[in-house]
């Protein structure tokens, strides 16, 4: 195989690692959402909370943003 | 010019060159933002501690709002102890805020897409916070790889895991910060360049979207220095308050 095609392969597989940063950050705002809807009293309070975990998840997916970006770009 | 993506995180010299026993220490445009943002937040600051009056004015309401804003997210993530690191987390959050809204403006260049600038910060914390554990606790510092109510079978294995996880902080860190930034950015450029080559014709869709994604950005710019100023005060957390 040729090295520029396995690159862009290799690219694209890395890439794959935001579908998991996807799904992080769908349960993180549906479970506040739910848990905001049985007791919007207490959805205030856990607001930091919320961006704190959907930054911590988006962060993971984009590692494999950042791996793809490297192949393309620095090899 | 226009054509590739990844072109606005080019760093060029701007001016002559500047060499001190063959470290490079030339004025570069990162340099230059850099400082735009320094003479940005020292306006702003300054600005609204002028005239201090008891209904303040714009600017005021805005110091202050950000000075509560803080102190508020200090003491409730690091307690009391932290009080005295007020100075330097306010100044760490309100430049990497500046460095990301500055960012933002078109032809303008973002400082913390450049993973050595986060990584500069991020070890600078992780440095400072380890010093800081090791001089209050002393040796007992270590005991933060020990958390407490494990089985002794599964504490090598443990310890092994919490102390690649607290050696990965300063990664984490500076990655998280830039990757944001920099995946931001390019999905911009690579966004406005679907709008010139569809044209006329389709080129509004994508321009809509991207007027969109500028707002996300905007969002994502002051989530990122808050996260990146909550974790120093996590962090810091730990090396004040040792309960485990």
């Amino acid at each position: 195989m040729e090295l520029e095609a396995a690159k862009m392969i290799g690219a694209g597989l890395a890439a794959i690692a935001l579908a998991g940063a996807g799904v992080g950050i769908g349960l993180i705002f549906g479970n506040y959402l739910s848990g905001a809807m049985r007791n919007p009293s207490a959805a205030q309070k856990q607001f930091p909370n919320l961006l704190l975990g959907f930054a911590l998840a988006e962060a993971t997916g984009l590692f494999g943003l950042v791996v793809a970006l490297i192949i393309l770009f620095a090899f | 010019m226009a054509t590739n993506p990844m072109h606005q995180f080019n760093v060029y010299k701007i001016g002559p060159e500047i060499k001190i026993n063959g470290i490079d220490l030339s004025f570069t445009n990162a340099s230059l933002f850099m400082l735009i943002s320094g003479i940005f937040i020292s306006l702003f600051l300054l600005l609204g501690t002028k005239d201090r009056k008891i209904v303040p004015g714009k600017f005021q309401l805005i110091s202050e709002m950000l000075y509560n804003f803080i102190s508020k997210m200090i003491s409730d993530t690091a307690g009391k102890k932290a009080k005295p690191y007020f100075s330097f987390i306010f100044s760490l959050f309100i430049f990497v805020l500046f460095c990301n809204m500055v960012g933002m403006l078109p032809y303008s260049f973002t400082v913390t897409s450049h993973i050595i600038v986060t990584l500069a910060f991020a070890m600078f914390i992780f440095i400072g916070v380890t010093i800081l554990g090791f001089v209050i606790h002393g040796f007992k510092y270590l005991k933060i790889f020990v958390p407490s109510g494990v089985p002794m079978v599964l504490l090598p294995i443990i310890m092994i895991i919490e102390i690649i996880s607290y050696l990965s902080r300063p990664v984490s860190l500076s990655v998280r910060l830039f990757a944001n930034m920099m995946a931001g950015h390019t999905m911009l450029k690579v966004f406005g360049g679907f709008v010139i080559s569809l044209g006329l014709v389709a080129g509004w869709l994508p321009l809509t979207f991207s007027v969109a994604l500028t707002g996300l950005e905007i969002l994502v710019a002051f989530l990122q220095a808050y996260v990146f100023a909550i974790l120093t005060c996590i962090y810091l957390n730990d090396a004040l308050n040792l309960h485990h």
